[in-house]
Protein backbone atom coordinates (compact mmCIF):
# COMPACT_ATOMS: atom_id res chain seq x y z
CA UNK A 1 0.00 0.00 0.00
CA UNK A 2 1.26 3.60 -0.69
CA UNK A 3 2.53 5.95 1.76
CA UNK A 4 0.32 9.05 1.35
CA UNK A 5 0.97 12.25 2.50
CA UNK A 6 -2.13 14.93 2.78
CA UNK A 7 -2.26 18.34 3.97
CA UNK A 8 1.03 18.29 5.36
CA UNK A 9 2.43 21.54 6.85
CA UNK A 10 5.15 22.41 8.67
CA UNK A 11 6.84 25.70 9.81
CA UNK A 12 9.91 26.84 11.87
CA UNK A 13 10.11 30.12 13.43
CA UNK A 14 7.45 31.43 11.17
CA UNK A 15 9.10 30.10 8.03
CA UNK A 16 6.72 28.13 6.41
CA UNK A 17 8.14 24.87 4.89
CA UNK A 18 5.41 23.44 3.49
CA UNK A 19 2.01 24.51 3.66
CA UNK A 20 -0.95 21.73 3.30
CA UNK A 21 1.40 19.85 1.24
CA UNK A 22 0.68 16.34 -0.65
CA UNK A 23 2.49 13.23 -2.04
CA UNK A 24 2.75 9.72 -2.25
CA UNK A 25 5.17 7.25 -2.54
CA UNK A 26 4.86 3.82 -3.82
CA UNK A 27 5.52 1.12 -1.21
CA UNK A 28 7.09 -1.25 -1.95
CA UNK A 29 9.63 0.66 -4.66
CA UNK A 30 11.61 2.99 -5.11
CA UNK A 31 10.75 7.07 -4.48
CA UNK A 32 13.95 9.97 -5.99
CA UNK A 33 12.87 13.31 -4.18
CA UNK A 34 14.61 15.98 -6.61
CA UNK A 35 14.91 19.55 -5.82
CA UNK A 36 16.89 22.23 -4.98
CA UNK A 37 18.69 23.06 -2.28
CA UNK A 38 16.53 24.63 0.72
CA UNK A 39 13.25 23.50 -0.52
CA UNK A 40 12.14 21.02 2.07
CA UNK A 41 13.33 17.92 1.03
CA UNK A 42 15.37 16.96 4.43
CA UNK A 43 12.61 18.01 6.38
CA UNK A 44 9.89 16.12 4.66
CA UNK A 45 12.26 12.93 5.36
CA UNK A 46 12.84 13.64 9.00
CA UNK A 47 9.12 14.37 9.32
CA UNK A 48 8.32 10.85 7.47
CA UNK A 49 11.01 9.21 9.84
CA UNK A 50 9.72 10.90 13.03
CA UNK A 51 12.47 13.31 14.22
CA UNK A 52 10.63 16.45 13.10
CA UNK A 53 6.58 16.74 14.19
CA UNK A 54 4.51 17.71 11.87
CA UNK A 55 2.38 21.12 12.53
CA UNK A 56 -0.90 19.27 10.64
CA UNK A 57 -1.55 16.98 8.24
CA UNK A 58 -1.91 13.33 8.06
CA UNK A 59 0.78 10.57 6.83
CA UNK A 60 -0.66 6.85 6.43
CA UNK A 61 0.66 3.29 6.24
CA UNK A 62 4.40 4.35 6.67
CA UNK A 63 6.06 1.02 8.01
CA UNK A 64 6.93 0.81 11.71
CA UNK A 65 10.07 -0.89 11.32
CA UNK A 66 12.82 1.76 9.34
CA UNK A 67 16.02 2.45 8.50
CA UNK A 68 18.28 5.68 6.82
CA UNK A 69 20.78 6.95 5.77
CA UNK A 70 21.14 10.07 7.26
CA UNK A 71 22.35 13.58 5.51
CA UNK A 72 25.24 12.82 7.97
CA UNK A 73 27.21 9.29 8.06
CA UNK A 74 26.68 8.78 12.24
CA UNK A 75 28.48 6.37 12.42
CA UNK A 76 30.57 5.41 15.63
CA UNK A 77 33.62 6.74 14.66
CA UNK A 78 35.91 4.15 17.25
CA UNK A 79 34.26 1.48 15.94
CA UNK A 80 34.92 -0.37 12.81
CA UNK A 81 32.85 -0.73 9.45
CA UNK A 82 32.15 -4.23 10.70
CA UNK A 83 30.92 -3.18 14.27
CA UNK A 84 29.28 -0.48 13.15
CA UNK A 85 26.76 -2.54 10.38
CA UNK A 86 26.73 -5.30 13.47
CA UNK A 87 25.06 -2.12 15.27
CA UNK A 88 21.83 -2.46 13.61
CA UNK A 89 21.37 -5.78 12.50
CA UNK A 90 19.48 -8.75 13.68
CA UNK A 91 21.12 -11.62 15.20
CA UNK A 92 20.86 -13.69 12.33
CA UNK A 93 23.11 -11.47 9.95
CA UNK A 94 26.40 -13.07 10.80
CA UNK A 95 29.66 -11.05 10.89
CA UNK A 96 30.80 -12.99 7.60
CA UNK A 97 27.63 -11.32 5.71
CA UNK A 98 27.86 -8.24 6.74
CA UNK A 99 31.95 -8.37 5.96
CA UNK A 100 30.97 -9.92 2.56
CA UNK A 101 27.86 -7.12 1.95
CA UNK A 102 30.77 -4.58 3.06
CA UNK A 103 32.97 -6.45 0.45
CA UNK A 104 30.24 -6.02 -2.34
CA UNK A 105 30.52 -2.22 -2.53
CA UNK A 106 34.54 -2.10 -2.55
CA UNK A 107 35.26 -1.92 1.27
CA UNK A 108 36.99 -5.70 1.76
CA UNK A 109 40.41 -3.65 2.36
CA UNK A 110 39.20 -1.26 5.17
CA UNK A 111 36.63 -3.62 7.65
CA UNK A 112 39.09 -3.42 10.35
CA UNK A 113 40.05 -0.25 10.70
CA UNK A 114 37.93 2.68 12.60
CA UNK A 115 35.26 4.55 10.42
CA UNK A 116 37.34 7.42 11.73
CA UNK A 117 40.23 6.47 9.65
CA UNK A 118 38.39 5.80 6.57
CA UNK A 119 37.98 8.44 3.95
CA UNK A 120 34.23 10.60 3.23
CA UNK A 121 32.60 8.53 0.65
CA UNK A 122 34.37 5.27 2.65
CA UNK A 123 32.29 6.38 5.52
CA UNK A 124 28.81 6.73 3.32
CA UNK A 125 29.75 3.71 1.87
CA UNK A 126 29.65 2.37 5.38
CA UNK A 127 26.10 3.52 6.02
CA UNK A 128 24.66 2.51 3.18
CA UNK A 129 25.45 -0.91 4.15
CA UNK A 130 24.44 -0.39 7.62
CA UNK A 131 20.69 0.80 6.04
CA UNK A 132 20.73 -1.62 3.83
CA UNK A 133 21.11 -4.36 5.87
CA UNK A 134 19.26 -3.15 9.20
CA UNK A 135 15.96 -5.02 10.10
CA UNK A 136 13.19 -2.58 8.22
CA UNK A 137 10.29 -2.22 6.03
CA UNK A 138 11.14 1.33 4.59
CA UNK A 139 14.56 2.69 3.60
CA UNK A 140 15.28 6.51 3.89
CA UNK A 141 18.36 7.74 1.74
CA UNK A 142 19.09 11.32 1.88
CA UNK A 143 21.84 12.29 -0.50
CA UNK A 144 23.26 8.48 -0.13
CA UNK A 145 26.04 8.64 -3.09
CA UNK A 146 27.61 11.97 -2.00
CA UNK A 147 31.55 12.25 -2.40
CA UNK A 148 31.51 8.84 -4.72
CA UNK A 149 33.64 8.85 -7.61
CA UNK A 150 31.03 8.13 -10.98
CA UNK A 151 32.77 4.65 -11.30
CA UNK A 152 31.91 3.60 -7.04
CA UNK A 153 28.48 5.39 -7.68
CA UNK A 154 27.53 2.75 -10.41
CA UNK A 155 28.93 0.12 -8.56
CA UNK A 156 26.84 1.29 -5.29
CA UNK A 157 23.87 1.90 -6.84
CA UNK A 158 23.46 -1.49 -8.05
CA UNK A 159 24.20 -3.04 -4.91
CA UNK A 160 21.20 -0.67 -3.26
CA UNK A 161 18.57 -1.63 -6.05
CA UNK A 162 19.53 -5.08 -5.81
CA UNK A 163 19.48 -5.65 -1.85
CA UNK A 164 16.44 -3.05 -1.07
CA UNK A 165 14.20 -5.30 -3.76
CA UNK A 166 10.87 -5.50 -2.11
CA UNK A 167 11.19 -2.47 0.41
CA UNK A 168 10.32 0.88 0.18
CA UNK A 169 13.05 2.96 -0.76
CA UNK A 170 12.58 6.82 -0.60
CA UNK A 171 16.18 8.95 -1.62
CA UNK A 172 16.79 12.33 -1.63
CA UNK A 173 19.10 13.63 -4.19
CA UNK A 174 20.08 16.53 -6.39
CA UNK A 175 21.53 14.51 -9.73
CA UNK A 176 19.25 13.24 -12.15
CA UNK A 177 21.36 10.60 -13.48
CA UNK A 178 21.09 9.31 -10.22
CA UNK A 179 17.75 9.26 -9.97
CA UNK A 180 17.49 7.47 -13.41
CA UNK A 181 19.85 4.98 -12.72
CA UNK A 182 17.94 4.23 -9.82
CA UNK A 183 14.75 3.91 -11.84
CA UNK A 184 11.56 4.05 -10.19
CA UNK A 185 9.34 6.64 -9.20
CA UNK A 186 11.13 10.57 -9.59
CA UNK A 187 9.31 13.02 -7.65
CA UNK A 188 10.12 16.78 -8.42
CA UNK A 189 10.23 18.58 -5.63
CA UNK A 190 8.87 22.62 -6.31
CA UNK A 191 5.68 20.46 -8.47
CA UNK A 192 4.71 18.01 -5.98
CA UNK A 193 4.17 21.00 -3.60
CA UNK B 1 60.37 14.38 22.51
CA UNK B 2 59.20 12.11 25.22
CA UNK B 3 62.68 11.42 26.98
CA UNK B 4 63.33 15.65 26.84
CA UNK B 5 60.58 15.95 28.69
CA UNK B 6 61.63 13.13 31.22
CA UNK B 7 64.80 14.68 30.96
CA UNK B 8 63.62 18.19 32.08
CA UNK B 9 61.23 16.89 34.91
CA UNK B 10 64.52 14.93 36.52
CA UNK B 11 66.56 18.01 36.39
CA UNK B 12 63.66 20.13 38.05
CA UNK B 13 63.23 17.66 40.77
CA UNK B 14 66.64 17.04 41.38
CA UNK B 15 66.91 21.19 41.27
CA UNK B 16 63.87 21.33 44.29
CA UNK B 17 65.50 18.74 46.53
CA UNK B 18 68.66 20.91 46.09
CA UNK B 19 66.24 23.97 46.81
CA UNK B 20 65.49 21.76 49.65
CA UNK B 21 68.70 20.95 51.55
CA UNK B 22 70.40 24.16 50.75
CA UNK B 23 67.37 25.66 53.11
CA UNK B 24 67.67 22.87 55.60
CA UNK B 25 71.53 23.81 55.66
CA UNK B 26 71.28 26.85 55.96
CA UNK B 27 68.10 26.70 59.11
CA UNK B 28 70.26 24.42 60.80
CA UNK B 29 67.46 23.07 62.68
CA UNK B 30 65.92 19.51 61.84
CA UNK B 31 62.75 20.24 63.99
CA UNK B 32 61.90 23.29 61.91
CA UNK B 33 63.30 21.46 58.38
CA UNK B 34 64.72 18.42 57.52
CA UNK B 35 67.34 17.72 55.08
CA UNK B 36 66.36 15.18 52.13
CA UNK B 37 69.07 12.99 53.02
CA UNK B 38 67.23 12.58 56.52
CA UNK B 39 64.01 11.56 55.10
CA UNK B 40 65.45 8.96 52.87
CA UNK B 41 67.30 7.73 55.76
CA UNK B 42 64.52 7.83 57.90
CA UNK B 43 62.07 6.45 55.07
CA UNK B 44 64.36 3.81 54.29
CA UNK B 45 63.88 2.39 58.15
CA UNK B 46 60.46 3.21 57.92
CA UNK B 47 59.80 0.41 55.33
CA UNK B 48 61.41 -1.80 57.57
CA UNK B 49 59.50 -1.09 60.93
CA UNK B 50 56.76 -3.90 61.53
CA UNK B 51 53.46 -1.60 61.14
CA UNK B 52 54.73 0.21 58.10
CA UNK B 53 52.68 -2.31 55.68
CA UNK B 54 49.84 -2.88 58.10
CA UNK B 55 49.54 1.04 58.67
CA UNK B 56 49.31 1.55 54.67
CA UNK B 57 47.25 -1.13 54.29
CA UNK B 58 44.88 0.49 56.73
CA UNK B 59 44.32 3.60 55.23
CA UNK B 60 44.47 2.12 51.58
CA UNK B 61 41.77 -0.08 52.43
CA UNK B 62 39.37 2.55 53.51
CA UNK B 63 41.06 5.56 51.04
CA UNK B 64 40.46 3.33 47.79
CA UNK B 65 37.01 1.83 48.89
CA UNK B 66 35.85 5.58 49.48
CA UNK B 67 36.97 6.70 46.27
CA UNK B 68 35.53 3.27 44.64
CA UNK B 69 32.22 4.17 46.07
CA UNK B 70 31.95 7.41 44.92
CA UNK B 71 33.04 6.06 41.28
CA UNK B 72 29.95 3.65 41.29
CA UNK B 73 27.84 5.85 43.07
CA UNK B 74 28.70 9.11 41.01
CA UNK B 75 27.92 7.01 38.18
CA UNK B 76 25.15 5.62 38.87
CA UNK B 77 23.61 8.96 40.15
CA UNK B 78 25.08 10.40 36.87
CA UNK B 79 23.35 8.27 34.85
CA UNK B 80 19.31 9.17 36.29
CA UNK B 81 20.11 12.39 36.82
CA UNK B 82 21.05 12.33 32.77
CA UNK B 83 17.79 10.83 31.88
CA UNK B 84 15.67 12.37 34.18
CA UNK B 85 16.46 16.62 35.10
CA UNK B 86 14.13 16.36 38.32
CA UNK B 87 17.44 14.03 39.82
CA UNK B 88 19.37 16.34 38.79
CA UNK B 89 17.78 19.71 40.30
CA UNK B 90 17.38 17.82 43.38
CA UNK B 91 20.83 16.61 43.60
CA UNK B 92 21.92 20.15 42.78
CA UNK B 93 22.08 21.73 46.72
CA UNK B 94 24.10 18.14 47.97
CA UNK B 95 26.68 18.52 45.24
CA UNK B 96 27.14 22.45 45.17
CA UNK B 97 27.54 22.00 49.28
CA UNK B 98 30.19 19.09 49.39
CA UNK B 99 31.96 20.94 46.86
CA UNK B 100 32.17 24.06 49.06
CA UNK B 101 32.21 23.26 52.27
CA UNK B 102 35.35 23.15 53.92
CA UNK B 103 37.16 19.22 54.00
CA UNK B 104 37.82 19.72 57.68
CA UNK B 105 34.11 20.93 58.48
CA UNK B 106 33.19 17.51 56.99
CA UNK B 107 35.62 15.87 59.12
CA UNK B 108 34.90 17.25 62.60
CA UNK B 109 31.33 16.41 61.51
CA UNK B 110 31.27 13.11 60.39
CA UNK B 111 33.51 12.20 63.61
CA UNK B 112 30.02 13.09 65.55
CA UNK B 113 28.36 10.38 62.97
CA UNK B 114 30.88 7.84 62.49
CA UNK B 115 33.60 5.82 64.14
CA UNK B 116 36.95 7.36 63.65
CA UNK B 117 38.11 4.00 62.05
CA UNK B 118 35.88 4.23 58.99
CA UNK B 119 35.54 8.14 59.03
CA UNK B 120 38.27 8.49 56.09
CA UNK B 121 36.06 5.71 53.52
CA UNK B 122 33.32 8.29 54.02
CA UNK B 123 35.29 11.07 53.35
CA UNK B 124 37.13 9.75 50.74
CA UNK B 125 33.79 9.17 49.20
CA UNK B 126 32.35 12.72 49.63
CA UNK B 127 35.30 14.54 47.86
CA UNK B 128 35.15 12.11 44.83
CA UNK B 129 31.39 11.83 44.06
CA UNK B 130 30.66 15.53 43.26
CA UNK B 131 33.81 15.30 40.46
CA UNK B 132 32.62 12.27 39.17
CA UNK B 133 28.95 12.80 38.96
CA UNK B 134 29.61 16.29 37.66
CA UNK B 135 32.09 14.97 34.86
CA UNK B 136 29.85 12.07 34.41
CA UNK B 137 26.73 13.79 33.81
CA UNK B 138 28.31 16.41 31.15
CA UNK B 139 29.55 13.41 29.34
CA UNK B 140 26.44 12.32 29.10
CA UNK B 141 24.68 15.45 28.24
CA UNK B 142 27.23 16.03 25.79
CA UNK B 143 26.67 12.50 23.59
CA UNK B 144 26.11 13.35 19.87
CA UNK B 145 22.10 13.57 19.97
CA UNK B 146 22.14 12.62 16.24
CA UNK B 147 24.03 9.01 16.75
CA UNK B 148 21.41 8.81 19.35
CA UNK B 149 18.41 9.59 17.12
CA UNK B 150 20.22 6.76 14.59
CA UNK B 151 20.29 4.16 17.49
CA UNK B 152 16.64 5.34 18.28
CA UNK B 153 15.79 4.77 14.50
CA UNK B 154 17.30 1.60 14.38
CA UNK B 155 15.78 0.40 17.49
CA UNK B 156 19.80 -0.31 19.01
CA UNK B 157 18.94 -1.67 22.68
CA UNK B 158 20.07 -0.34 25.93
CA UNK B 159 23.49 -2.46 26.42
CA UNK B 160 24.27 -1.53 22.30
CA UNK B 161 23.72 1.82 23.15
CA UNK B 162 25.91 1.93 26.02
CA UNK B 163 28.82 0.34 24.71
CA UNK B 164 28.44 2.48 20.76
CA UNK B 165 27.33 5.68 21.63
CA UNK B 166 27.63 6.73 25.39
CA UNK B 167 31.27 4.75 26.60
CA UNK B 168 33.19 6.38 24.01
CA UNK B 169 31.68 10.05 24.68
CA UNK B 170 31.83 9.60 28.51
CA UNK B 171 35.16 8.01 28.48
CA UNK B 172 37.16 11.25 27.79
CA UNK B 173 35.30 12.96 31.08
CA UNK B 174 35.52 9.99 33.21
CA UNK B 175 39.82 9.67 32.85
CA UNK B 176 39.45 13.78 33.54
CA UNK B 177 37.48 13.22 37.07
CA UNK B 178 40.06 9.93 38.01
CA UNK B 179 42.67 11.90 37.43
CA UNK B 180 41.46 14.68 39.83
CA UNK B 181 39.75 12.85 42.11
CA UNK B 182 42.33 10.31 42.73
CA UNK B 183 44.62 12.96 44.38
CA UNK B 184 42.11 14.19 46.40
CA UNK B 185 40.92 11.32 47.83
CA UNK B 186 44.07 10.65 49.39
CA UNK B 187 44.33 14.40 50.76
CA UNK B 188 40.90 14.40 52.12
CA UNK B 189 41.05 10.79 53.22
CA UNK B 190 44.49 11.57 55.53
CA UNK B 191 43.12 14.69 56.52
CA UNK B 192 40.01 12.81 58.13
CA UNK B 193 42.39 10.02 59.52
CA UNK B 194 44.99 12.97 61.06
CA UNK B 195 41.63 14.75 62.76
CA UNK B 196 40.00 11.12 63.57
CA UNK B 197 43.26 9.77 64.59
CA UNK B 198 42.11 5.75 64.04
CA UNK B 199 44.26 3.49 65.04
CA UNK B 200 47.09 1.28 62.94
CA UNK B 201 46.43 4.25 60.13
CA UNK B 202 49.01 6.44 58.36
CA UNK B 203 47.01 9.45 59.85
CA UNK B 204 47.77 8.44 62.98
CA UNK B 205 51.06 8.07 62.44
CA UNK B 206 51.54 11.84 60.83
CA UNK B 207 49.57 12.96 64.43
CA UNK B 208 52.45 11.17 66.41
CA UNK B 209 54.75 13.08 64.17
CA UNK B 210 53.40 15.99 65.12
CA UNK B 211 53.13 15.39 69.14
CA UNK B 212 56.91 14.28 68.98
CA UNK B 213 58.14 17.23 66.84
CA UNK B 214 59.39 14.61 64.51
CA UNK B 215 60.30 16.40 61.39
CA UNK B 216 61.71 13.05 60.08
CA UNK B 217 58.68 10.91 60.51
CA UNK B 218 56.31 13.32 59.07
CA UNK B 219 58.08 14.15 55.42
CA UNK B 220 58.78 10.44 55.57
CA UNK B 221 54.86 9.59 55.70
CA UNK B 222 54.39 12.12 53.86
CA UNK B 223 56.54 10.69 51.23
CA UNK B 224 55.41 7.44 51.08
CA UNK B 225 51.73 8.90 50.75
CA UNK B 226 52.56 10.96 47.78
CA UNK B 227 53.86 7.40 46.43
CA UNK B 228 50.93 5.39 46.93
CA UNK B 229 48.38 8.00 45.85
CA UNK B 230 50.69 8.28 42.33
CA UNK B 231 51.26 4.81 42.16
CA UNK B 232 47.66 4.05 42.49
CA UNK B 233 46.81 6.96 40.17
CA UNK B 234 49.18 5.53 37.58
CA UNK B 235 47.36 1.76 38.06
CA UNK B 236 43.92 2.64 38.32
CA UNK B 237 44.38 5.20 35.17
CA UNK B 238 46.56 2.63 33.36
CA UNK B 239 43.55 -0.46 33.98
CA UNK B 240 40.55 1.94 33.59
CA UNK B 241 41.76 2.91 29.79
CA UNK B 242 42.68 -0.60 29.09
CA UNK B 243 39.27 -1.91 30.48
CA UNK B 244 37.90 1.58 28.24
CA UNK B 245 39.86 0.68 25.40
CA UNK B 246 38.15 -2.39 24.51
CA UNK B 247 35.17 -1.85 25.05
CA UNK B 248 35.15 1.05 23.15
CA UNK B 249 37.16 -0.53 20.04
CA UNK B 250 36.01 -3.19 18.16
Amino acid sequence: MDIVVKNLSKSFDGNTVFSNFSISFKSPGVTCVMGPSGCGKTTLLNILIGFIQKDSGEISDIPAKKSAVFQEDRLCESFNAVSNVRLVCKKNISNDEIRQNLGEIGLSESLDRPVSELSGGMRRRVAIVRAVLADADIIFMDEPFKGLDDTTKAGVIEYVLCKTRGKTVIIVTHSMDEARALGGDIISFPEGD
Amino acid sequence: MKNKSVIEKIIAVLFALAVWQILAMAIGESLILVTPITVVRRLCSLIFEIDFISSVAFSFVRIVSGFIIALIFGSVLAIFAGRFRAIDTLLWPFMTAIKTIPVASFIILCLIWLSSKNLSIFISFLMVLPIVYTNMLSGIRNTDKKLLEMTSLFRVGFFRKLKYVYLPQIYPYLISALSVSIGLSWKAGVAAEVIGIPSGSIGEKLYEAKIYLSSGDLFAWTVVIVLISILFEKLFLFLMRQLFGRMVKS
